[in-house]
């Protein structure tokens, strides 16, 4: 299935966990947010929120500002 | 007796909030942080890059024992995208505090005050503590307060001009104004600009290129923290009147020959 991630087309097996996507990722998830279908999940959400073929996640971080 | 900001219920001891962009590397960052006493650093929320994960990641560098984050909704242009931001910056922080930027114009980055407002009014309803980034306007200041903002954080100058503070005046009357603290926030180009700022009144000055962008990064951030500290005694101690001729600071009695 495909879905939008930071809003590129990426391909997955099949629907998964946002858990089990940040693992294939390489993602430590105590360092991000993540927002599925536009809404921004809390952390706690994170294994129990499957991610389906067309869903829009975005998966964002802090980066240097001011 | 300290001398301590209170911002929402929260104190700090230094009144010097600093950046974490633009840095040469992160040690030299990690060096100007120091330096700077500061206690609140800014940061900025993006997508994390999928296709190279070989970039370390900012909280590498910062000790958040120590150090207290503040979000940033830097780049948004409009509510929607900044009260997004905001939530996306809560939920990696896990803190609900953010300084709100909703840019209006590319070239100056000025911000678009209507949308800022209504976005304050938003993220507080939302339970934020909202530190709004605004335009040196002693009534939009005002507005963003009936808004609920934590404080007020008015521009020197653009961010990243180095131009200091363009309009005294109108700090001075944001000063008045304000029950709420006044941060001044962005144009900031040397060490007398945030003297200036403090000795305005203001409670707290926020920085990033001014110290970042310096030849010495971390003498600047000294310079910044020993500057903001002078500006802060000047104001406490209250300075003399201005006056167009001389008063003579010696005797003008028992003069040698007279």
């Amino acid at each position: 299935m495909t879905i939008t991630l930071n809003g590129d087309p990426y391909e997955v097996g099949g629907p998964l966990s946002i858990t089990e996507l940040l693992t294939k990722l390489e993602i430590d998830a105590r360092r991000v947010a993540i927002e599925h279908n536009l809404v921004v999940l809390r952390r706690t959400m994170f294994p129990d929120t499957v991610v389906r073929d067309g869903d829009r996640i975005e998966i964002v971080n802090f980066v240097g500002g001011g | 007796m300290p001398d301590l900001l209170t911002i929402a219920g929260k104190t700090f001891s230094s009144r010097l909030m600093v950046g974490t962009g633009k840095y040469a590397s992160p040690s030299v960052m990690v060096k100007a942080h120091e330096a700077s006493g500061a206690e609140m650093i800014t940061v900025a929320v993006r997508r994390v890059n999928i296709s190279d994960r070989s970039k370390e990641s900012l909280l590498d560098y910062i000790d958040t024992t120590k150090y207290f984050l503040l979000p940033n909704t830097a780049g948004c242009y409009t509510a929607e995208e900044a009260i997004r931001t905001a939530h996306l910056g809560r939920e990696a922080g896990l803190s609900n505090w953010v300084k709100l930027e909703v840019i209006g114009d590319e070239r100056t980055l000025f911000p678009d005050n209507a949308a800022l407002i209504e976005a304050t009014r938003l993220l507080v309803r939302d339970g934020f503590v909202v530190l709004p980034y605004t335009s040196d306007d002693p009534v939009v200041c005002r507005k963003l307060e009936d808004a609920g903002a934590a404080a007020v954080m008015p521009l020197g100058a653009p961010i990243g001009s180095g131009l200091g503070i363009q309009n005294v005046n109108n700090m001075r009357i944001i000063r008045e104004f304000s029950r709420v603290p006044l941060i001044v926030d962005a144009g900031v180009g040397t060490a007398s600009d945030a003297s200036l700022a403090m000795e305005l009144g203001a409670d707290g000055v926020l920085m990033n290129t001014a110290i970042a962008g310096a030849q010495d990064p971390v003498a600047m951030a000294e310079a910044m923290k020993l500057a903001v500290r002078a500006g802060r005694l000047a104001y406490l101690a209250g300075r003399i009147p201005r006056k167009a001729y001389a008063t003579a600071s010696s005797p003008l009695e028992g003069l040698v020959g007279r």
